[in-house]
């Protein structure tokens, strides 16, 4: 990598200041980072450390209900926070499928939601790229392209979002704050990531200088969390990015359910809310022929980037598969293999 | 350009001048304070080799700037033996023969003490396997590693039931 | 009939099992837990330099610019190393003098041959530095339009295999055979392109000092390696000087010299310091060898009572364009299954990857892959049982040969795996069997088989005054536990306490004890340690049996037992006296003993020579998601004299976790254009986690056999895959009815298979 400037500012204001300036960003644990930094595709001017900002490690229950996680929380600290986990087990179960305990414990909540793609040519810088370089074209469109996106791609890009976190969360309706050079703002989590139309190195919001703060769960997030699962399918038991992933969230009551949410994980350049999926659920039986429906819905627009149609297929029937585990009902406990579907563990209310 | 960086590493304070923002911890542990134990396996955060704790948590050391852990407590291999005698960690992976080459095996016995310490595995063997999985071993001493994990979280949790009767 | 051989006993008064035998815990273990064991990369000579490689993105053609200024003016880069300014070779890197030189790349010329290839070296202060320097170069390339892939160019007949090995082989008329049978099987699987993946990376600590060398490297094989350095640079071997106590894992990528190695030793010589060269992760993926792709095709024939009347296996491979090796995987079908008539042919094309080279089970691990899947859908299609049909065409000789086993307890290798697993009462059509969570359960079994090789080692002991012993040989421990089962077998052939002895290897000024590969250095160093022990304790008895003032007078040296550090007479053990004594009296420090080793060529003339296994494997599916999990693996294996039970245990491990990754994880993605390898690295090529292998078991069979070597040890290092990747495909078939027709199975590949499903 090349040398930086280091810089490590004490307020958000100086880390703003800092990261506006061209070619600078920020460095929380740096388990994606410096991965991008080593494999010479990050090559930034400035790095901008706000690990030693103030105030961004909390974990807050908020007055209306919700809840606030503040940028700086470990994932391995959210997962087992035990009120987190009773009230967002999908979000826990998330969190603890991915990666491994020791990236876990050091990656902070506001850089899983920025991590990149793993696509192999995106991290293969003689390969063309339209992210690192734009207008170079896209090597994995008539490329090895098994793993790549069925939603939301386009020709400039066919690079999937690798975060397990992000799923539940859009599912959720997840809220991002942040501070930036215009002052503090905030966006809806499904609006942080951008599809890559023609500009496919455009993946965020943000803007220069914009520093993630937060994230928030709205109150009526907690109304899911009796039937609340993660599952992702992988090609190793752990430590392995998904393959197709899904979220399912239910609010059920008396055998129907009142509302459902749901949204699919490495399908597409972003974390991938299933409305129409949902909107066929509302109201219906907990039965396995809507949730069929359902998920034919949340793959209407699907279409594959290459070899990858098996995706498709694959990403319906685990949509269907995370509904009947979340009708079942969140475990008590959160199972030995979190995500795995060969852990079924039937049961209650999730504890840590 | 310089940097002062302090950092406690086995019990013993140590002010490291870094000439280089761009070193890693683990560059810094093996190549500037010698303590070769850890290893570097992939350098990218794959592989667990360079597995030490920082502030009581395992972390892959390889992606750690050691500038931005300027204040922190280390723990590596080498300050894990009390003196003459092995940890039970260490021993348990003796008896059950967890290791073959014994490259992968420092991280593996820091990732045990890890685990161990977070508490969350109970007696299942599904659990420490899933655990451990951030540990990769070519050689397969995988049913060795889980056996002496159970073993030293058994009797690491019996030393502090009688430390605290 | 084979000629008399007689079996070969132990030296007569050496009596064996006191060490040999014994499951002591690992003699390094103490070092490797403390993180004390040193490994090359740990080594930091006063003054040295850090050294990185650039190397090629491309596949083919020719380096045209490198920006050696830039790659100079970043601070801390001392030097670049280029074709330009190497030093020089005294023999070519190219040359190829006898097939057991592989050639390599060491800057002799602008040439690239496949993605991934060393173009230049980068030598800096820091480690940062010359990584930074190495990208700074930015080469330019004339490329060429990249051939990869199995089918990429026109294949043909190699002259050999395996290096050395006949590319046909026949016995019998297949055609025939075939044409006669009852019922036929005609299936074709694909393997992938793997690497070894050694946690350790390949690294060198050079250090020249005037015309000598001094170098920290882990290698398999200290002489050859010493022998190749010293030719490639015009020295004397002896000016060679290897240290390598321990190995972050070889799996046979660390058994021959490599382009990385060599210049490392040159960057030392051009900066004129001490170096240290560590090859990145991703570098490890083209310069060190790789086990190539495979397609085999597999004919058989089966009379009505599902005896085989034929046996054809075809391979099809790749090499490099520029050197040879040829993975012999169809050989996997000459020594298990009785067939009167076998064929196994191999063709092989050239294409621009680097050179393949023995990589765990070379040759036995892909075919026997393919042959155990074959002889399971040969089983299905006579309704029989699988496990009967392996026991029904059980080979009572060496089936391409003709030749008796020197020994062979496979029968009851299935026995007792199958009664362990629990194999009786297995359905015979599959998908008939569920657990309690609704997941399709299968159960296969795959045999597993490997040579029992001997090469030629050397060893020196020597009885001290004080009682104690030293046994020393140039062995390498890349964690099959070489420090400890030769220490035993040093102290037995000593008849001392292994505490008494103290055992040096892993250095290069000692008795060659070989290369650690083929699963023989445990019988090829242990028994010229054998001898060397043997050979001191002869000279011993000699003094003790002529000399009048010992209790041994008389007894001649056949008639004497050495144990616990004391001759005995075999006839009457209460006249016995110490080597201490002996020595004393003699006036003596010590006495030395040496001794060699080196295959019986008339014993193995007469004998075929293998260990034998059977591998019992559950499998766990969801079809509907393509999820596929080991729940259960059993493996029995008998390889004769076990040294210690638990090291060999954990070789059997070993072995069987490298079948469950071949089965269901590994596999390098290439890039068809560019012909670079997409997922070189750990977190995209998968290599099984903990999580993969919730229950591992391995059986040691007992056997003997006075045939295979002086001391009746067969190797255990690399029989575990073979039978493995078989019985866990078996076991897919067997829970899914989808039989598996390349490697690794995927998830689409059980989710939603070309048409195989029952319904």
């Amino acid at each position: 990598m090349k040398v930086f400037d280091y810089a490590r500012p004490r307020t958000i204001a100086e880390a703003i200041a800092a990261a506006a300036e061209p070619g600078s960003v920020y460095l929380a644990a740096g388990t994606n980072l410096l991965d991008l930094m080593k494999g010479g595709i990050a090559r930034p001017d400035r790095v901008v450390d706000v690990t030693r900002l103030p105030g961004l490690d909390r974990i807050e229950r908020l007055p209306d209900g919700g809840i606030r996680i503040g940028a700086l929380v470990r994932n391995a600290d959210l997962a087992q926070d035990p009120d987190f986990a009773r009230t967002y087990p999908a979000v826990a179960e998330a969190l603890l499928s991915g990666a491994s305990a020791q990236l876990r414990n050091a990656a902070t909540v506001g850089g899983n939601l920025l991590q990149r793609t793993r696509c192999g040519y995106f991290h293969d810088v003689a390969s063309a790229c339209n992210k690192r370089n734009p207008g170079s074209g896209c090597a994995a469109r008539d490329g090895e392209n098994r793993l790549h996106a069925v939603l939301g791609w386009s020709e400039a890009c066919i690079a999937t979002h690798p975060s397990d976190f992000c799923v539940p969360l859009v599912a959720l309706d997840a809220v991002v704050e942040i501070e930036g050079r215009s002052g503090r703002r905030e966006i809806a989590l499904e609006d942080l990531h951008r599809l890559p139309g023609h500009t496919p190195e455009l993946e965020s919001a943000l803007e220069p200088g914009d520093l993630i703060v937060a994230i928030r769960l709205p109150a009526e997030a907690a109304a899911f969390s009796a039937h609340a699962r993660y599952l992702k399918l992988r090609e190793r038991t752990s430590y392995a990015f998904a393959v197709v992933s899904a979220a399912a969230a239910l609010d059920i009551e008396g055998g129907r359910i009142r509302q459902a949410r749901i949204a699919l994980g490495g399908v597409a350049p972003k974390p991938w809310r299933a409305r129409a999926a949902e909107d066929v659920l509302t109201g219906s039986a907990a039965d396995e022929s809507g949730f069929r429906r359902a998920a034919a819905a949340a793959l209407a627009d699907a279409r594959p980037s290459g070899d990858n149609a098996f995706k498709i297929e694959l990403a319906k029937r685990i949509v269907l598969r995370a509904l009947a585990l979340a009708a079942a009902g969140t475990p008590e406990q959160l199972p030995a293999l979190p995500a795995s579907s060969f852990s079924s563990v039937p049961g209650a209310h999730h504890a840590a | 350009m310089s940097f002062s960086i302090s950092l406690t590493v086995n019990g013993e304070r140590r002010n490291v001048e870094l000439q280089d923002p761009r070193t890693t911890l683990l560059d810094l542990l093996r190549e500037h304070l010698r303590l070769t134990g850890t290893k570097k396996g992939c350098d990218r955060g794959q592989c667990g080799a360079c597995t030490v704790l920082v502030d009581g948590r395992r972390i892959n050391s390889c992606l750690a700037l050691a500038l931005s852990h300027d204040g922190a407590d280390v723990l590596t291999i080498e300050g894990v033996a009390d003196s003459a005698d092995l940890h039970p960690v260490q021993a348990a992976f003796i008896a059950h023969d967890g290791f073959q080459c014994g490259f992968c095996t420092p991280g593996q016995i820091m990732s045990a003490i890890g685990l161990i310490q977070e508490g969350q595995t109970g007696d299942d063997p599904e659990r420490v396997r899933e655990g451990m999985s951030g540990n990769l071993c070519r050689c397969g001493a995988y049913r060795g590693i889980t056996e002496a994990v159970l073993d030293a979280r058994k009797s690491l949790a019996q030393a502090e039931r009688r430390d605290a009767a | 009939m084979p000629p008399e051989i007689n079996p070969i006993h132990a030296s007569p008064h050496i009596r064996h099992g006191s060490n040999v035998g014994q499951p002591l815990t690992r003699r390094d273990g103490v070092l490797k837990v403390t993180g004390a064991a040193p490994y090359a990369a740990d080594n930091h000579p006063a003054g040295m330099l850090y050294a990185v490689l650039a190397v090629s993105s491309i596949a083919r053609g020719r380096v045209t610019f490198l920006d050696v200024d830039a790659a100079k003016a970043h601070a801390g880069v001392v030097d670049v190393m280029t074709t330009a300014n190497r030093p020089p070779l005294a023999e070519d890197p190219d040359a190829k003098t006898n097939p057991f030189m592989f050639r390599f790349e060491a800057l002799q010329n602008d040439l690239v041959r496949y993605a991934n290839q060393p173009i230049a070296v980068v030598i800096a202060e820091t480690l940062e530095a010359a990584t930074e320097g190495a990208a700074l170069l930015a080469p330019r390339y004339d490329a060429e339009p990249a051939r990869t892939g199995l089918d990429s160019t026109e294949s043909f007949v190699p002259a050999a295999v395996r290096l050395i090995s006949p590319p046909e082989v026949r016995v019998g008329d297949v055609e025939a055979g075939l044409a006669a049978a009852s019922t036929r099987i005609d299936a074709t699987y694909e393997t992938p392109a793997q690497y070894h993946n050694a946690m350790e990376p390949h690294a060198i600590v050079a250090a020249w000092e005037g015309d000598t060398l001094s170098i920290d490297m882990p290698t398999q094989g200290l002489a050859l390696t010493q022998a190749r350095i010293a030719g490639l640079f015009g020295l004397s071997p002896k000016s060679v000087q290897i240290r390598s106590p321990f190995l972050g894992g070889g799996f046979g990528s660390k058994g021959l010299l490599s382009g990385p190695t060599v210049l490392g030793i040159l960057a030392a010589r051009l900066v004129g310091r001490p170096v240290k060269l560590v090859l990145r992760r991703d570098q490890m993926y083209g310069p060190v060898g790789h086990r190539p792709p495979t397609r085999q095709r597999l004919r058989l024939g089966m009379d009505a009572e599902g005896r085989l009347t034929a046996l054809s296996h075809h391979l099809k491979t790749v090499t490099s364009t520029f050197d040879d090796f040829v993975e012999p995987a169809a050989e996997a079908s000459h020594a298990l299954y009785a067939s009167p008539a076998i064929a196994t042919t191999h063709e092989v094309s050239r294409i621009d990857m680097g050179t393949p080279l023995f990589m765990r089970a070379p040759g036995e691990a892909p075919g026997s892959a393919a042959l155990e899947i074959a002889i399971d859908e040969a089983a299905w299609a006579c309704r029989m049982d699988p496990l009967d049909f392996r026991l029904k065409n059980y080979a009572e000789v060496e089936p391409i040969s003709g030749k008796p086993f020197s020994s062979k307890a496979l029968r009851e290798c299935y026995a007792e795996g199958a009664a362990r697993f629990g194999w009786s009462g297995r359905p015979l059509a599959p998908a008939q069997m569920r657990d309690d969570a609704g997941f399709l359960v299968g159960w296969g079994i795959g045999t597993a088989t490997f040579p029992a090789i001997m090469f030629q080692a050397e060893a020196r002991a020597v009885l001290r005054g004080d009682g104690t012993g030293l046994v020393e040989t140039s062995a390498a421990d890349m964690g099959q536990g070489a420090w400890t089962a030769f220490a035993q077998l040093a102290a037995d052939s000593l008849g001392l306490a292994i505490d008494q002895v103290e055992f040096r290897a892993g250095t290069s000024d000692l008795p060659d004890a070989g290369i650690a590969g083929g699963s023989a250095h445990t019988a090829t160093a242990g028994a010229a340690i054998h001898a060397a022990g043997s050979d001191a304790i002869a000279r011993l008895a000699e003094m003790a049996t002529s000399d009048e003032r010992s209790p041994l007078f008389g007894g001649g040296n056949a008639g004497v037992l050495a144990r616990d550090g004391r001759l005995f007479r075999r006839d009457d053990e209460s006249r016995s006296e110490s080597y201490v004594d002996i020595l004393a009296r003699a006036g003596l420090a010590e006495i030395e003993g040496r001794g060699k080793s080196a295959p019986d060529q008339v014993a193995r003339e007469a004998y075929a020579m293998h260990a034998h296994g059977a591998v019992f494997a559950e499998v766990k599916v969801d079809t509907d998601l393509g999820q596929a999990r080991v729940t259960r693996l059993v493996g029995a294996f008998a390889a004769g004299r076990i040294v210690n039970p638990r090291l060999v245990r954990s070789q059997y491990y070993g072995g069987m976790i490298w079948g469950v990754s071949f089965a269901l994880h590994e596999h390098a993605i290439v890039d068809r254009r560019s012909g670079r390898i997409l997922n070189a690295d750990l977190a995209e090529y998968h290599i099984p986690v903990n999580a993969d292998v919730p229950s591992l078991e391995a059986l040691l069979i007992e056997e003997h056999d006075p045939y295979v070597n002086a001391l009746g040890i067969k190797g255990v290092g690399e029989i575990g895959i073979t039978g493995t990747v078989g019985a866990i495909a078996n076991a897919v078939w067997h829970a899914t009815g989808i039989r598996a027709r390349r490697f690794p199975i995927r998830i689409e590949d059980i989710a939603i298979p070309p048409g195989d499903r029952p319904t």
